[in-house]
C-alpha cells in the first residue's frame, strides 16, 4: 500500500485502504491468487506400501489375512507391518496401499471407538456400518482429489451373520462372499472362488487352511510379498488374529539360482 | 451469608471486601444439595459410589448416570448440576483424545485433573460466565498404580485415598476413614463402598434412590466400567444386611 507520502502526479495511491490504485486490478478479499506460491501437489504414490489382503466367508464367521511386509517401491524395506487392524469384537480392517495412510485412519477409528465406548449405550461399529462409513470418508477424500491410497476389506459377523466388505482409494465399494486386493485379486480370488464352489459350506478349518494356501501361494509369485503373515478370524465368539504366521516353501525348482540364501 | 454477600455476589470476577469470591461458595452449596459421591483408592484399583436421587416415580430407570467415562482407563463420578457435570465429563474426553492424538499414549490422571481444573478454574475468572457446580472425582488405574484426584467448583484440585462429595460428604469422609484402604481391593471396597452409600442415605429426607458402582483396576484389565450385575446384587446385599445389623443393634439400645 502507498504511504501519504508517495503520492504525486503518477502515483495515486490507492482507492481505499487495501484497495486498488487508479488503473489497477482489485484483489477481491478471500479469492485465491493463482500464483505458484499458494499451489499444492496431491498425493500422486503411495510411498510405504503393503500388498494383497484376503477374506473368506465360512460357516458362521469369516477369515482375513494379510503379510507383514511394507515395500518402499521395489524394496522390501519393512518385515514387521501388521495390517489387520481389530476395531472391536466383531469388525476387523484389513489395508493395502499406502501404510502411513493406513495407521492414520487407524487412529482415527481407534479414537471413535473409545468414543463409543465412553458412551457405553451398547454401541458400537458393526462391520457393516465401519464398512459404509469407509465409503464415505474415501469418496470424500478422492472428490477433494486428495485420496487415502489404500484398498480396505472389513471382515466381521454383522447380525449373526459374516461380513466381509471392499473399499477402494476412490470409495468404490463392494460385498462379496470373497474378497481379495492387489495381486491376490489376481492370483488368490479364481482360487478361492473355485474352492468355494467345491465346498458352498466351508467350515473354519477348511477356510483357514485355503487362506494359507493362497498366502503360500502369493509369496511364491507375488514379489512384493513375505512369508510373513497374520491371519483374523472372526466368530460369533469374538477375533482371533493369529501370527505372524510363515509359509513353508519349497524352492528346489529354483536350484540354479544361488546367491539369496 | 445472606447480607454479607449483598453486592459482592454476583459476578464471579469479584472479591467482597474480606477476600470471599461468593459466585464460587454459591457454586459448592449446589454441589452439597446433591446426592452424595463416594470414591475409594484400594490397593488394585478405584471404586466409586453413587447415591442418585430419584426425585419422581415417572422417570426411567437408569438414566442419567453420575458415573461417566472419560477414556478407557478413566472414570468421573460427581456431584453436583448433571448438565454442567456433562460438560466438563465432555471436556475431559476431549483432553485425553487430545493427548493420545498427539502422544499415542493414555493420558496420564494428573494431567487431565490439571487440564479440567484449569478449565474450571477460568469460569471463577470473568464475570461472563458462571462457575461449575459441579465437584467431580476422577479416577483412574496406571502403570504405577490407581489415582485418583477431586476437582471443586473452584478449580482446586487434590488427589485422594478416600473422598466424598455430595450431601452426606462429612458422614461419607467419617466412614471411609475406618477403612484401611491401602491394604484392600477394589473387590472388598466394591462392598463398602455400597455400604457408605446406603449408610449416609437420609431416608426422612430423600425417598428412593439409585446405587451406582463402578470401578476401575487390574481386576477390568485397567478398564473403568460400572461393576457388573452379580458383581453389584452382592454389594448391594451386603449394603443391604450391614445397615439392617446395625439398625438392630440399635434398638437393642434402646
Amino acid at each position: 500500500m502507498a504511504s501519504s507520502s508517495m503520492f504525486g502526479p503518477n502515483n495515486p495511491g490507492a482507492f481505499w485502504t487495501g484497495g486498488p490504485a487508479p488503473g489497477q486490478f482489485y484483489n477481491f478479499p478471500g479469492s485465491q491468487s493463482t500464483s505458484a506460491q499458494n499451489s499444492s501437489q496431491r498425493t500422486l504414490y503411495p510411498v510405504v506400501t503393503g500388498t494383497s489382503v484376503l477374506g473368506v466367508q465360512f460357516e458362521g464367521g469369516v477369515v482375513m489375512a494379510a503379510d507383514m511386509l511394507g515395500s518402499y517401491g521395489s524394496l522390501a524395506r519393512f518385515r514387521d507391518c501388521p495390517r489387520l487392524l481389530k476395531v472391536n469384537d466383531t469388525t476387523v480392517l484389513g489395508a493395502a496401499g499406502d501404510y502411513a495412510d493406513f495407521q492414520y485412519l487407524s487412529n482415527v477409528i481407534q479414537q471413535q471407538v473409545i468414543d463409543e465406548e465412553c458412551l457405553n449405550d451398547g454401541f458400537g461399529y458393526t462391520p457393516k456400518s465401519l464398512h459404509c462409513w469407509l465409503t464415505r470418508v474415501l469418496y470424500n477424500r478422492r472428490s477433494q482429489f486428495n485420496p487415502l491410497w489404500n484398498t480396505y476389506i472389513v471382515a466381521g459377523i454383522d447380525d449373526e451373520k459374516p461380513f466381509l466388505g471392499y473399499v477402494d482409494k476412490i470409495g468404490m465399494a463392494y460385498e462379496a462372499p470373497s474378497l481379495a486386493c492387489g495381486f491376490g485379486a489376481y492370483l488368490a480370488l479364481p482360487i478361492i472362488r473355485d474352492a468355494m464352489e467345491k465346498n458352498p459350506t466351508m467350515t473354519q478349518d477348511e477356510a483357514v487352511a485355503l487362506i494359507d494356501r493362497c498366502m503360500k501361494l502369493l509369496f511364491y509369485r507375488d514379489a512384493r510379498s513375505l512369508n510373513k503373515y497374520q491371519v483374523a478370524v472372526i466368530t460369533k465368539a469374538g477375533v482371533d488374529i493369529r501370527g505372524p504366521i510363515k509359509s513353508e516353501t519349497n524352492w528346489e525348482v529354483a536350484h540354479m539360482i544361488k546367491g539369496y540364501e | 451469608m445472606s447480607s454479607i454477600g449483598t453486592g459482592y455476589d454476583l459476578s464471579a470476577s469479584q472479591f467482597s471486601p474480606d477476600g470471599r469470591v461468593f459466585q464460587v461458595e454459591y457454586a459448592q452449596k449446589a454441589v452439597e444439595n446433591s446426592g452424595t459421591a463416594v470414591g475409594i483408592r484400594g490397593k488394585d484399583g478405584v471404586v466409586f459410589g453413587v447415591e442418585k436421587l430419584i426425585t419422581s416415580k415417572l422417570y426411567e430407570k437408569g438414566d442419567n448416570k453420575r458415573i461417566l467415562n472419560v477414556d478407557r482407563h478413566v472414570g468421573a463420578a460427581f456431584a453436583g448440576l448433571n448438565a454442567d457435570a456433562r460438560h466438563l465429563v465432555e471436556r475431559a474426553r476431549d483432553e485425553a483424545s487430545s493427548y493420545r492424538h498427539s502422544y499415542g499414549d493414555p493420558i496420564p490422571l494428573r494431567h487431565l485433573t490439571e487440564r479440567v481444573a484449569g478449565y474450571v478454574h477460568a469460569h471463577t475468572l470473568y464475570s461472563s460466565v458462571r462457575p461449575f457446580g459441579v465437584s467431580m472425582i476422577l479416577g483412574s488405574m496406571e502403570q504405577d498404580g490407581p489415582q485418583m484426584y477431586l476437582i471443586d467448583p473452584s478449580g482446586v484440585s487434590w488427589g485422594y485415598h478416600g473422598c466424598a462429595v455430595g450431601k452426606a460428604k462429612q458422614n461419607a469422609k467419617t466412614e471411609i476413614e475406618k477403612l484401611k484402604m491401602k491394604d484392600m481391593t477394589v473387590r472388598e471396597l466394591v462392598k463398602e463402598v455400597a455400604k457408605i452409600i446406603y449408610i449416609v442415605h437420609d431416608e426422612v429426607k430423600d425417598k428412593a434412590f439409585d446405587l451406582e458402582l463402578s470401578w476401575v483396576g487390574e481386576i477390568t484389565g485397567g478398564k473403568h466400567e460400572l461393576v457388573p450385575p452379580e458383581v453389584f446384587v452382592e454389594a448391594e446385599k451386603y449394603a443391604k444386611e450391614a445397615l439392617e445389623e446395625s439398625d438392630d443393634s440399635d434398638e437393642e439400645d434402646l
